[in-house]
């Protein structure tokens, strides 16, 4: 099943920017967000609720409401099966529907409410088969029968038959992951697909995904808040905040070196056992209102770094730190020096 | 499945006697009484009066009349018409088809009509027509039926002659376009109140699903909105249409009441109103248990119905 050698990335998104609309003024939801992906590769997508993060995936996949409704600019570029490479933000509905679920799938958060409750899971799995591969019904059933025994549910044939809420939220997940995974996609994008589950569960979804796209050489894009999750999966990690990317490198670089203090303050916050007394590290305030965005850049107003003079005057530009490690922060440099001098940590908060 | 039906079997027979119990309180707390029309007569004496009203039982008290009624009614025994001394079943037998072909036929209607009205209403929000149904659904609910029913008789069989203006069907015409014909005007004045109804509750029934996520998964897949929306938004959005059916029911059994005299139709509504005004018990106690008994079955059919087409629902 595995995809020829990668020849350039499967998916290549540049200068993407979505707003809403809101009465006559529009509402910058992400701005000029770029990042490729390579067959095999995984890239996790990591940021608060509101960071822009859902949007640039929904966005890519065309599942926003549509014009006027919201403003997608920038490209998208996904490499096809046949060699071509679309731009999925500049082609007509009807040809975007076709690789939707096709060539690009995604699976979401809930799996509680992702299905449909009226519909039986084999149907539900067939329904893209029959679609994009013009299959039966008999046919396709076959073939989503195999697709459930593939992402690890047992009694497949008797599980086509089920409804929705006879299974557990995991085995809901492993459907939507079949249901995605059913016409062979080149990129899968997930959509913190793991956030609504028990942490047992949730390491044998990581797991599943994993094994499959090692079977199939799919690129996976993995958006979550989870900073465990990241490690455990992503070969990059791109951060975004408020819209923007602020970090992206590198799985360990970024894990383990950190340039933006905002992604210091999330890996921080993840709660350790090893901490005395058992303070949580958070990082204080809330993300800006889109509405009113602060004058210089987005972070600063949380940042315990921050000085008037470079991080209130401008929006600083995503700059490459080191070979492949972007940062959106004027200060990194100064910031990296003082811990060496084994000055400032984050703030505690208890 | 098996201890439901059971259940429902009793609950309904309780309601049954209950609605009895209250509807034949209710008949005679009404002034007058059988015996007004026989006054009548020219030459009835007071004594003559009394022995009739004593031959029917109606010199007895309340509860035993109600007793004697219930006793004969559960031998099978639904009494005969003091107007013309014909069998109350076969009185309403004779009634119920016309009325029944009424209330088919403006279901069908309103129910079609109502929810592609809400279909569309929903799909193209705050358009044109969304508009327009929403505003024609507000008029239909506050037009009483009576003055509609009256208007199309003046519009439509009056000025333009293209209706006839009652009956079931012309004397001497046993085709079914007749019969048909007949029944256009009073099965659309019959159905105006449905079809608003209708319309507004598919209409909110179908933006509560439209934003939930299997209808984002469904688009996710590739499908066309077209499917999208008919297989997986309208399956869902007519699960409550389901319940509301049933709970529509009594409402249509009114509307009938009202539609049937405008247009003289011949019908269980009529019947109901003419005897009525006679104080004819037997048969207006009759039409009552009879109406009861569609509504229950409806609404018992609408519960089983729902739980066909509801995974989710488990009868039992």
């Amino acid at each position: 099943m595995a995809r020829p050698a990668p020849t350039g990335p499967v998916l290549d998104v540049r200068g993407l920017s979505v707003g809403f609309a809101d009465g006559r003024a529009i509402v910058p939801a992400v701005h000029d967000v770029g990042f490729s992906l390579a067959a095999g590769e995984t890239l996790a997508l990591v940021g608060e609720s509101g960071s822009g993060k859902s949007v640039t995936s929904l966005a890519a996949m065309r599942l926003l409401p549509p014009a006027p409704r919201t403003r997608v600019t920038g490209s998208a570029l996904l490499r096809c099966r046949d060699g071509a490479v679309r731009d999925l933000l500049a082609l007509p509905d009807a040809a975007m529907r076709r690789l939707r679920g096709d060539e690009i799938a995604m699976i979401f958060q809930e799996p509680m409410t992702s299905l449909n409750p009226v519909h039986r899971i084999g149907d539900q799995i067939a329904e893209g088969l029959r679609f994009h591969r013009g299959l039966h019904r008999r046919d396709a059933l076959k073939r989503a029968e195999g697709l459930i025994e593939r992402v690890g549910i047992p009694d497949a044939a008797r599980r086509l038959r089920a409804y929705p809420h006879e299974l557990s939220g995991g085995m809901r997940q492993r459907v939507m992951i079949a249901m995605a995974l059913g016409c062979d996609p080149a990129v899968l994008i997930a959509d913190e697909p793991t956030t609504a589950l028990d942490v047992t569960v949730q390491a044998q979804i990581l797991d599943l995904l994993k094994g499959l796209q090692r079977e199939t050489g799919m690129g996976l894009v993995f958006i979550t808040h989870n900073l465990g999750v990241v490690a455990e999966i992503a070969d990059r990690v791109m951060v975004m905040y408020a819209g923007r990317i602020v970090e992206r490198g590198g799985v360990v670089p970024v894990m383990t070196e950190p340039l933006m203090p905002y992604t210091r303050g999330l890996i921080a916050s993840v709660p350790r056992l090893d901490l005395r007394g058992g303070d949580m590290v958070s990082i204080p305030g809330t993300v800006p209102d889109p509405r009113a965005p602060p004058p210089g850049c987005a972070f600063a107003p949380r940042c315990s770094h921050a000085l008037p003079d470079p991080c209130d005057a401008a929006m600083p530009a995503l700059d490459e730190a080191r070979a492949g490690h972007l940062v959106r922060c004027r200060r990194w440099d100064a910031i990296a020096a003082g811990d060496a001098r084994g000055a400032p940590v984050p703030e505690v908060v208890s | 499945m098996a201890s439901f039906l059971a259940g429902r079997m009793a609950q309904s027979l309780v309601l049954l006697v209950l609605v009895s119990i209250i509807g034949f309180a209710v008949l005679h707390l009404a002034p007058g009484g059988p015996m007004a029309q026989f006054a009548l007569v020219p030459g009835m004496s007071q004594a003559q009066l009394a022995a009739m009203s004593h031959a029917m039982g109606l010199d007895q008290p309340l509860p035993v009349q109600y007793w004697q009624w219930f006793g004969r009614l559960l031998a099978g025994d639904w009494g005969r018409s003091y107007r013309d001394s014909v069998p109350v079943l076969a009185v309403i037998a004779a009634r119920l088809p016309a009325t029944l072909e009424l209330m088919v036929a403006a279901v069908a209607l309103a129910v079609v009509t109502g929810v592609a009205v809400g279909i569309l209403g929903a799909v193209r929000r705050h358009s044109v027509f969304d508009a327009l149904s929403t505003a024609g659904a507000m008029a239909a609910l506050s037009i009483p039926t009576f003055w509609f029913g009256l208007v199309t008789i003046y519009v439509f069989s009056v000025k333009l002659g293209w209706l006839p203006s009652g009956n079931r069907s012309t004397p001497g015409d046993a085709s079914p376009w007749g019969y048909v014909h007949h029944l256009i005007a009073p099965a659309c004045v019959l159905a105006l109140v449905e079809v608003a109804v209708w319309s507004r509750y598919m209409r909110s029934a179908m933006l509560d699903v439209i934003d939930q996520d299997f209808v984002r998964t469904a688009r996710a897949k590739g499908l066309t909105e077209r499917r999208v929306i008919l297989h997986h938004v309208v399956r869902n959005a007519l699960l409550p249409m389901i319940t509301l059916a049933g709970l529509e029911l009594p409402t249509l059994l009114g509307g009938a009441l009202v539609t049937e005299t405008v247009f003289t139709w011949p019908g269980m509504g009529r019947l109901f109103l003419d005897s009525l005004g006679y104080r004819d018990y037997p048969v207006v106690m009759g039409i009552l248990m009879v109406s009861a008994l569609l509504v229950l079955l409806g609404s018992l059919l609408a519960d089983l119905l729902g739980a066909v087409a509801d995974p989710r629902i488990r009868l039992g």
